[in-house]
């Protein structure tokens, strides 16, 4: 008996050590769970394959977004540069008649260059990436809306469709292009040497330096893998709303950024992982989906959102602190 | 004698980890005197202040102010009696007006709200009586280092300061500023008011001080009347000591030049020239702010020089990045590892294979078993004490992180390393390993700069040392003319 029951605390212990180490992750089971009893049509195939898919499209642009924050970097112009590429693209294919094949590739080409600019102002101005983009995002978002003069842009190939509205055995595109940003996305930043210098980066920027890192050249790098990567966002959002608007993409980095904090990775840098990335992805999808389930009007659900984006940064603070002194018991010792 | 005595400490004593920082320390201050107080790097000189301004607890013995006796000052009660410190790095407020400083967090006593008029007429009459020619309206920040240091004394004595603390205030002045500094003294000293002056200068120490209280290794050594003594003895007092650690022995150096310095000139330093030779160990010698670790960042890089020249195997270097120099194969292990030299954050593995990334991977992936295969020699070969490879450096005790940065410089293979103080802060046994180490890497063939302020272990382990003072370079002395006194008369710039 005694001994069984030592067994069973010795279990208790190792899962509550396994939820500590793991805290957004329970805290997104907790969330299913409560969902799928408040909400009968929760926990169906079909709402969730939706949920998935509406947060692909921030669960995507996220990943660049993480780059740059485990280089201790931050890029507030994500949803403008979607509003900007956005519409080029739209006409690209609706007023210029490019084909998809030229298309695309450009629109690429024009996102990285847009992570490109933030990356040199960054280096050249020297002044913090949170201001940088904030400027950015502002200029980016006003060609957005020169370059569309308040047209609902139409007419695009029909094979168009399938980057956003298609399925591959019944998963939706965004979701499975999702799933392989973020794999590719994990190897580079935890198998490459590529991926060993943004933590390092991140993790100690005049280390890095002294250890030979070129870092300017590595934090342009960085700005342009988040340019690049929003741009693959660009495309799915325009192909699922198929039309040209300058609201589409409009505030996406609040998502990344929340998700990102969720998940584990660090405002300052040097830390984060893609499966904590994920959890966080999916803790606001299942946000979101549960507020538009519930019908809670739109200003109230801005107002949660606020609230858990504060809340993932108050937990990101709370675990550094718990760290620094650990630090400090450790030097004092 | 008749003078009052103001401040007296008895019996102080401040342990640190692995340090006994002031060792049943007593000393008494004199009304109306400047009492210098010298010591080697690390005598203890800097602990005793802070002790006194209530910046640390001491752990036990008492301090004597103006007869209130007390075992533990805080910084409130040492302003109450008038005690003012200024450090080496001004409190000083760069965007606000002298005035502003000089009556920062000071409230009126005729008005409730904030009047420039009157703080900015309060400030001209304390700054009148040095005959300066300050604006209590220009911005501090516009101001130059030795007006910025007057503004300090003026907040001070604003206080109605008692007692005044000086930390090596003539370390950023020019000569002409040092006069000026050095009559503003005399006049607080006609006042009444008690300068404890602490100086490298020895010549300083003469020129201005009426005693001369000497510490070494954290313990009291003496006090004698400046007038009663010369820099000789001063010299004597502060080294005094035989050398206490084994060092181990060395081959000779095999005499040929691995690294030649022409002329460089940057970073604080002026016209730097010396050579080193393979398996040599090369001491860098000097005071703190002497410009040794500025010399050490332009060698590497880390600071492009103005001018100069790098040879390296006879061959001209350019060497403008950190990059250029690991490619010349230049290793440096900085003084501030934490900050400088280590990712914290990051496993044992991961930080000693940093620097050779692209060595350990094909593809641009990382092979993890070279990795593992790499990390473990060096953890056995330099001894890191861990429990395994991925462990977090910020868990490993101070001895380890600097095997840890040890390891990092021998994986990268740098035939030149410069060693920035390798043992500051390491425990005895730790110290002993680093310096087996360091001797076995001489043998093999590279060349060691070894920056440290412990003069004992600069002796012990170099076969050479070049002294720098003020930037500059003083001397070089040789292994048959080692000799502590002579290297201090050096880097205490007796010319």
């Amino acid at each position: 008996m005694n001994n069984q029951s030592e067994v069973l605390i010795n279990i208790g212990g190792r899962i509550a050590t396994l939820m500590k180490k793991n805290v957004p992750f329970v805290i997104l089971m907790f969330l299913l769970i409560l969902f799928s009893f408040i909400a009968p049509n929760f926990m169906t195939f079909g709402n969730i394959r939706t949920l998935v898919r509406q947060i692909s499209f921030a669960g995507i642009s996220a990943v660049g977004l993480m780059f740059v924050m485990i280089s201790g970097g931050i890029d507030l112009s994500i949803g403008s540069q979607i509003v900007f590429s956005n519409v080029l693209l739209a006409i690209m294919m609706a007023d210029w008649n490019l084909p998809l094949t030229v298309a695309i590739p450009l629109i690429m080409l024009v996102g990285t260059g847009l992570g490109a600019i933030n990356g040199f102002l960054y280096i050249k101005l020297k002044i913090a990436p949170l201001i940088i983009t904030l400027g950015t995002s502002a200029i980016f978002k006003g060609f957005g809306y020169i370059i569309n003069k308040s047209r609902n842009i139409m007419g695009f190939p029909d094979s168009f469709r399938w980057f956003g509205q298609g399925y591959v055995g019944g998963i939706p595109v965004p979701v499975i292009v999702m799933v392989v940003v973020a794999l590719i996305g994990s190897f580079i930043l935890t198998k490459t040497y590529f991926g060993r210098k943004v933590f390092a980066l991140g993790g100690n920027e005049e280390a890095a330096r002294l250890a030979g890192v070129n870092i300017d050249r590595m934090k342009v790098i960085l700005f342009m893998i988040c340019g690049f990567i929003s741009s693959i966002t660009t495309i799915l959002l325009l192909s699922r709303v198929f039309a040209g608007q300058t609201i589409t993409g409009q505030g996406l980095e609040f998502d990344c950024l929340t998700a990102a904090l969720l998940g584990g990775v660090s405002f300052k840098g040097g830390e984060g992982t893609i499966f904590g990335l994920m959890v966080g992805i999916l803790i606001i999808g299942v946000l979101n989906n549960a507020m538009q389930l519930a019908s809670f009007p739109d200003f109230s659900q801005t107002v949660v959102k606020g609230a858990v984006l504060l809340i993932a940064v108050a937990f990101d603070v709370y675990q550094k602190n718990r760290k620094m002194k650990v630090f400090i018991e450790k030097v004092t010792d | 004698m008749d003078a009052k005595v103001v401040l007296s400490l008895e019996n102080i004593t401040k342990k640190y980890p692995g340090v006994v920082a002031l060792n049943n320390v007593s000393i008494d201050f004199f009304e109306g005197e400047v009492h210098a107080l010298l010591g080697e790097n690390g005598a203890g000189k800097s602990t005793l202040i802070k002790a006194v301004a209530g910046a640390i607890d001491i752990d036990s013995g008492t301090i004597k102010i103006n007869g209130h006796a007390f075992h533990k000052v805080s910084p409130h009660i040492s302003r109450e009696l008038g005690i003012e410190v200024i450090y080496q790095e001004f409190n000083l407020v760069p965007t606000l007006s002298v005035a502003e400083n000089i009556y920062l967090c000071e409230k009126s006593e005729q008005s409730a709200l904030f009047s420039a008029k009157e703080i900015e007429k309060k400030a001209a009459a304390v700054l009148a009586q040095f005959e300066v020619n300050i604006n209590p309206r220009a911005m501090v920040q516009d101001l130059s280092i030795a007006d910025q240091q007057i503004v300090e004394i003026a907040k001070a004595v604003s206080k109605n300061v008692k007692i005044l603390i000086m930390d090596e205030p003539s370390a950023p002045l020019s000569v002409s500023e040092v006069e000026l500094m050095f009559n503003i003294i005399k006049q607080l000293k006609e006042k009444g008011v008690t300068v404890i002056y602490i100086s490298h200068r020895l010549e300083e120490v003469f020129r201005i001080s009426n005693r001369v209280s000497v510490l070494r290794d954290g313990s009291y050594i003496t006090t004698v009347n400046t007038s009663e003594t010369n820099r000789q003895e001063l010299i004597n007092l502060m080294v005094g000591r035989e050398l206490k650690e084994s060092y181990p022995a060395r081959k000779k150096p095999h005499g040929r030049i691995a690294l030649e310095v022409k002329k460089l000139t940057g970073n604080r330093n002026r016209d730097i020239s010396f050579s080193a030779y393979k398996g040599e160990i090369l001491g860098i010698a000097g005071l703190v702010g002497a410009g040794r670790t500025e010399l050490a960042q332009l060698i590497f890089g880390a600071v492009p020089a103005d001018r100069g020249e790098i040879v390296i195997n006879g061959n001209s270097a350019r060497i403008a990045s950190p990059l250029d120099a690991i490619k010349h194969r230049i290793g440096f292990l900085t003084e501030d590892r934490k900050g400088q030299g280590l990712f914290l954050d990051m496993s044992v593995k991961w930080n000693i294979v940093f620097p050779i990334l692209k060595k350990i991977s094909k593809y641009s992936i990382v092979d993890t078993k070279k990795e593992d295969e790499i990390a473990g020699h060096y953890k056995e070969r330099i001894n890191i004490k861990t429990p395994n490879l991925s462990q977090q450096v910020i868990n490993l005790s101070g001895g380890n992180q600097q095997k840890v940065v040890l390891a990092k410089s021998l994986a990268a293979e740098s035939d030149i390393l410069i060693f920035d103080e390798p043992t500051r802060g390491i425990d005895v046994g730790a110290k002993q390993e680093i310096y087996h180490l360091m001797t076995e890497l001489a043998d093999l063939g590279k060349t060691i700069l070894m920056i440290s302020s412990d003069m004992e272990e600069l002796l012990g382990m170099s076969d050479r040392i070049i002294v720098m003072c003020e930037g500059e370079l003083a001397g070089e002395v040789q292994k048959d003319n080692f000799n502590q006194h002579y290297i201090l008369d050096l880097a205490s710039g007796s010319n």
